[in-house]
């Protein structure tokens, strides 16, 4: 059972070492703010998610549990937030994304 | 949070917790939208499948980011929620899957960034509108 | 493995710095910002588990919410030149 857990705990954290270094470099490499919005989700979103899911693999229950809960629930609630505000600050301010714009824009 | 669990510093923090619902409630800032209890039934179905959602466009935003054919879109799709909370529930969840971000809300009409055409097709089929709607509930 | 972790924390907090310092406009400084604060609540936990410390929870809980109000605040400034709230 102890060498299950910690399988499993390996597996989460290999996935949000992955996430966050590939949404690392997506920062640095993709074209323009908008773009790159979608790297910076992706650290958000996976990495937060898989490291938490690993380190409850690790804790078993007690308040430890409670408290990353609480942690990876702020982070989802607070990311798109962050996200948006970025967007929409730069669509006022007069940027215009590169690549296809289809229909109407508002 | 700390561990402790005396007498004392439970009622400390009903008497806090009682104190600022007083404040809020005498700053009228208590309204139909503070807390939507008619989301709760649903919402643990909604949850499960938006995580499942998010995970699956993680592993497609690694791949186009790897694999570098990055073709920015970007367009409007039409919310048919009801409510204002629904709304923004629906823009909420889209930019918390990796690849879409919502850029501009003006009443029911939303402007939505693409990483990629297929991310753009995903919310162009209005599945997770459905949802959405589904969550809301007959009004 | 926590180091393993908390190496892979390092290493994408260096990426993320050199968009810190790269980047041409406010939004992706911001933007980078944000991400190297979700990037530091990670370590922060994951160190807590690495010295069998675990009250390093609390911190972590701490620097989550202050990354977004200062995210949040950072903008407001930007878009508006003051903190004030918005006039009637």
């Amino acid at each position: 059972m102890d060498l299950f857990t910690d399988l499993l705990t390996g597996l989460f954290f290999f996935l949000g070492s992955l996430s966050i270094i590939i949404g690392a470099c997506g920062l640095i490499k993709l074209p323009d703010v908008f773009s790159r919005i979608h790297a910076a989700g992706m650290i958000d979103t996976g990495g937060t998610a898989f490291f938490v899911l690993g380190m409850i693999m690790q804790s078993g229950w007690s308040l430890i549990t409670v408290k990353l809960l609480l942690i990876g629930i702020f982070i989802f609630f607070t990311s798109p937030v962050t996200s948006h505000v970025t967007a929409n600050l730069a669509r006022e301010k007069g940027m215009v994304p590169e690549g296809k714009k289809i229909g109407k824009l508002l | 949070m700390s561990g402790h669990y005396t007498n004392l510093i439970i009622g400390l923090g009903i008497v806090s917790c009682a104190f600022c619902t007083y404040l809020a409630n005498r700053a009228k800032l208590i309204d139909e939208e503070g807390l939507p209890l008619f989301f709760f039934p649903r919402l643990l179905n909604y949850l499960f499948w938006l995580f499942k959602e998010i995970i699956i466009s993680n592993f497609n935003t690694a791949k186009v980011i790897i694999s570098g054919n990055v073709e920015p879109e970007i367009f409007t799709v039409k919310a048919s929620q009801h409510t204002d909370v629904a709304r923004v529930t629906y823009a909420n969840s889209i930019t918390l899957t990796p690849g879409t971000v919502t850029t501009k809300i003006k009443n029911n009409i939303l402007e939505v960034h693409a990483l990629n055409s297929d991310f753009g097709d995903d919310v162009r089929s209005n599945e997770m509108d459905k949802k959405v709607k589904l969550l809301e509930g007959e009004r | 493995m926590f180091l393993a972790a908390l190496t892979a924390c390092a290493i994408s907090a260096l990426l993320v710095l050199a968009r810190i310092v790269l980047g041409k406009t406010t939004f992706d400084r911001v933007l980078a910002v944000n991400s190297l604060g979700t990037i530091i609540v990670i370590g922060i936990a994951l160190h807590g588990f690495y010295a069998n410390r675990p009250e390093f929870l609390d911190i972590a809980i701490v620097y989550a919410l202050i990354n977004f109000i200062g995210t949040v605040a950072i903008l407001k400034l930007f878009s508006t030149g003051s903190f004030k709230g918005n006039k009637k």
